[in-house]
């Protein structure tokens, strides 16, 4: 039996009727049309649908939609402003930080929930954070150039 | 020509779309009224089939059909891509399953649904009776029957040259060793999908979510389907890694089509990982008996090798392709007066393989520079002397040997295999290293150097064709039938399009991955696509820089030799000037300016290429053991690569370090495991290992274009392979080198339980 719920996407209301076992990835997908949160094992591991949800990265394919009822999500659609890239955005493209840009949702929202909370990040925490998704084309390093060039100057601008 | 564009380290035409969630990959694109079609797989390795029982799902409300291979008798098994071969015909995999189960995971019955949750529930209530059968899981194993008349081992590969039994008759020593690869695969982030269409209005019938070979397929789907190339077209969108095994033609994809034909409705299957995990195409598993006849010098005068390839239960599209590869490409960077390969090509009970980016090298380089390492402990020679003494030289260059890849007789173009490996040398401090790691080593810690030479090969022909049209806004299409799986291939082709045209190279689109934009195409594979099509589009870009510049001589009254086209603006020597987009209205079809000429500002070009490129390199890498847990942490890595010239350094290196990881993965984490029921035991992100940032280092990558291939005006050879291509040669080498034990690796990937094993051998264990 579907439920109607409402979602609270980017600062937009999306009025949605979804089934319970129906996981929040694909309602952000299918009914939301948000499709720039990817899937890659829908078991929780690659990081690929990572989403911010009340300011924390989390992992959509392991929440059902109904549970994120009333939250603040964000997802890679609401990183730029009035057309404006964030600087991590900038920051993936002059770095070469994707290829294939199947896991850079997941990188950027994951790097974005960390940054915002501090931009000041160690390089140790850093790849601690950025070993919890999985990337197969770029070997890693040049995401880890981006991160770090957007935190500089996101603090800049602090 | 602009000199502005190849060569520069420009940002990518592609990424604006994938930073900003708006990507169109395959699982993204949906039509009106779909059907969401889901697999049944067998559970069973090896049995007959006794009956599939599908009433339960067809009543589950929702369901719109349910199909098993009784359901789709016309079509007949997967085709190999590069023609008919006799001897393996009958052991072709069919679409579904007839009479037996040769895996698990093989697609055995189809659901379609009107929603994906429901086709998955409906799969569930396919019930399947099948009485088990023994099952062959190893390849070096005693060969099976396949079925009555046909042994499991489907094929014999051999290659060589000289006199090999001379060569071990006269050999100061011979030194033999029995060493594996592990099976282990692309395993791209986004999984497999394809939605079939048909239009009946236009009797046209659609693949959507191609890759790879686009055009290739094509060919193969039409035969399948008795239709003409004309009314059968692939598209592909956004592609989340290919690395080999994506876009090849596999059983989803072709009931994709018959679907859409039957049903006359959209059809759309998405893989989940357990899948792809099981049912994609997996590489790479060998075993090699080697044994090489050197003089007292260290000189090889032979290398005799029988191997055994694991192909699970079916050939693939590839067919032989990564058997014979390896035989043809085995010998390296080393010349050799006598070899002799023999491989056995056997089916087993497990996935069935095919080829993963640099397919016969990562073996071939790990097998070879073990043995290397092998005759310099027996020498007691230096394993870099060694090498050195065998390398063939550059005055030797061209290089040929009587062996061919991929149907390409072998003739290496051009390369200073000992002027390359002392760049790394001197960058890692080889000497000093030594001293470093044996004081370490001198205090108990298990700390090595190792090192790996290889030749990769590149941009196989024998020919690729590219349009290049400039419309009457000035701006540019590139029409190829290249692909992209998301290595810059848009990037790379605008680069040269813009420096041969004159052109800033934002303002041109590249089209990739459509049947119906253009007629041939060779896709990307094998490291091809910015030699062949690259060049191909250069040709074609001349060819529109001197219609254009024809035209502006004659309205700007001036000589063309004396025009020049910068930032898509013909410009005379006085400074009078006319646009590319002026031009392309002045060759319209009604246009007087036209004279005669074709109409339009666009022109095809077709690049021919006789041979193979073959880049090369090598890799050194230095690794540290804990002795407690057997965890092999890489501490520092160089690769060097001679590319021949870099359209995009900044894209050559991401290739290069992603390439990278994925043979550090292949050399100490992935591995697709069975047990000896044939139960595949790495179905989850949490058994196949992938490295995270956490387990890799920062690659020195030194990236060398002192030898340009002479075989194409650009000079390119392929990028694509070098990272990954002798991972696992060098890590073996320097964990015998940590160890102290010459050989005590002869498995990969060296685990942390292997490792622990061969550390409790040795007595290394001491806590």
């Amino acid at each position: 039996m579907k439920q109607n719920i409402r979602l609270n996407v980017n600062g937009a209301s999306h009025d949605i009727s979804v089934e319970p076992r129906k996981t929040l990835a694909d309602a952000l997908r299918e009914d939301c049309g948000l499709t720039g949160t990817h899937l890659g094992c829908e078991h929780g591991v690659c990081g690929a649908c990572t989403i911010i949800i009340n300011g924390e990265p989390a992992r959509a394919c392991l929440m059902f939609a109904v549970q994120a009822e009333g939250m603040m999500l964000r997802t890679v659609e609401g990183l730029a402003k009035g057309g404006e890239w964030s600087p991590l955005q900038k920051a993936f493209v002059e770095h070469h930080g994707l290829q294939c840009g199947y896991c850079t949702p997941g990188f950027l929202m994951l790097a974005t929930s960390a940054l915002e909370e501090n931009p000041q990040i160690s390089d140790e925490d850093l790849r601690d954070l950025l070993s919890s998704n999985l990337c197969r084309c770029t070997g890693y390093e040049n995401i880890v150039k981006a991160v770090r060039a957007a935190a500089a100057q996101m603090e800049a601008a602090r | 020509m602009t000199k502005d564009a190849i060569g520069q380290s420009l940002t990518r035409l592609e990424d604006p779309p994938l930073v900003t969630g708006r990507g169109r990959f395959i699982a993204d694109v949906s039509f009106p009224h779909q059907l969401h079609m889901r697999v049944v797989r067998s559970a069973h390795a090896h049995a007959r089939l006794l009956s599939i029982s599908t009433d339960a799902a067809r009543a589950l409300p929702g369901v719109f059909a349910v199909w098993t291979a009784a359901d789709i008798p016309e079509i007949g098994p997967i085709d190999f891509r590069e023609g008919k071969i006799e001897k393996l015909e009958p052991y072709r995999q069919p679409v579904l399953a007839r009479d037996k189960l040769r895996y698990i995971g093989e697609p055995v019955a189809v659901v379609f649904a009107s929603d994906a949750y429901i086709a998955e529930d409906a799969a569930d209530l396919v019930e399947i009776e099948a009485e088990d059968l023994p099952v062959i899981i190893e390849a070096d194993a005693t060969p099976g029957e396949f079925s009555p008349g046909l042994s499991s081992e489907a094929a014999i590969v051999n290659q060589g040259f000289g006199d090999i039994d001379a060569a071990f008759a006269m050999a100061h020593a011979i030194v033999e060793i029995d060493v594996k690869v592990g099976r282990h695969s692309g395993v791209p982030l986004e999984t497999r999908g394809a939605i079939g269409r048909y239009d009946a209005a236009r009797d046209m019938l659609e693949l959507h979510g191609a890759a790879k070979v686009p055009h290739k397929n094509r060919e193969s789907l039409a035969r399948l389907f008795g239709r003409g190339t004309t009314g059968l077209h692939l598209f592909e969108y956004h592609v989340g890694g290919g690395f080999g095994i994506r876009g090849e033609i596999y059983p989803e994809d072709i009931l994709v089509l018959a679907a859409a034909l039957r049903f006359e409705r959209p059809v759309k299957w998405i893989e989940d990982r357990r899948e792809h995990l099981i049912a994609a195409n997996q590489s790479r598993e060998q075993r090699h008996k080697i044994r090489a006849a050197v003089d007292k010098d260290g000189v090889l005068l032979g290398i005799d090798n029988e191997f055994w390839h694991d192909q699970g239960a079916y050939p693939r599209t590839h067919a032989m392709r990564v058997a014979e590869t390896t035989c043809g490409i085995l010998p390296g960077p080393y010349k050799l007066a006598a070899y002799r390969a023999l491989g056995h090509y056997r089916l087993t009970n497990k996935t069935p393989a095919a080829t993963y980016r640099a397919p016969g090298r990562y073996e071939t380089n790990f097998v070879r520079e073990r043995l290397l390492d092998a005759i310099a402990e027996k020498l007691g020679m230096c394993r870099v002397e060694l090498r050195k003494r065998n390398l063939i030289r550059k005055d030797e260059m061209p290089y040929a040997r009587p062996l061919s890849v991929l149907e390409d007789d072998v003739s290496y173009d051009s390369g200073d295999y000992a002027g390359l490996l002392d760049k790394s040398l001197q960058r890692i401090g080889w000497s000093k290293l030594q001293e470093e790691l044996k004081a370490r080593r001198a205090k108990g810690e298990l700390v090595g150097a190792g090192l790996a030479l290889f030749v990769e090969k590149s941009g196989l022909g024998p020919t690729d064709g590219a349009h290049v049209r400039v419309d009457t806004s000035g701006a540019i299409e590139v029409i190829t039938g290249g692909a992209s799986v998301g290595q810059g291939f848009e990037t790379v082709m605008a680069q040269v399009c813009a420096e041969t045209l004159g052109a800033d190279y934002r303002k041109i689109r590249v089209i990739h991955g459509r049947t119906d934009r253009i007629d041939f195409g060779i896709g990307a594979h094998a490291s091809r696509a910015t030699v062949m099509t690259a060049n191909a589009v250069r040709a074609a870009a001349l060819n529109v820089r001197a219609k254009a510049l024809d035209v502006a001589a004659e309205l700007l009254q001036s000589d063309p030799a004396a025009l020049n086209i910068v930032n898509g603006e013909v410009i005379a020597p006085g400074g009078a000037s006319i646009s590319l987009a002026q031009i392309a209205s002045h060759l319209r079809p009604a246009a007087s300016a036209r004279r005669g000429r074709d109409p339009g500002l666009a022109c095809d070009g077709w690049f021919d290429s006789d041979h193979q490129t073959y880049p090369y390199g090598n890799q050194i890498a230095v690794v540290a053991i804990d002795r407690d847990t057997g965890a092999v942490k890489v501490e520092r890595y160089v690769i060097a690569y001679d590319i021949g010239r870099a359209i995009n350094p900044m894209l050559v290196r991401g290739q290069i370090l992603g390439g990278f990881v994925q043979g550090l993965g292949g050399a100490l984490y992935e591995e697709f495991t069975y047990d000896a029921n044939g139960e595949p035991l790495a179905v989850t992100f949490a058994d196949y290992l992938m490295p995270t940032l956490s387990e890799t280092p920062e690659v020195e990558v030194i990236l060398a274009e002192d030898a340009p291939s002479t075989r194409n005006p650009l000079g390119i050879k392929g990028a694509g392979e070098s990272g990954i291509a002798a991972v696992g040669a060098a890590i073996a080498s320097a964990i015998d080198d940590a160890l102290g034990v010459s050989g005590a690796i002869r498995q990969l990937p060296v685990t942390p339980q292997r490792m622990r094993r061969i550390l409790l051998e040795l007595g290394r264990r001491p806590s």
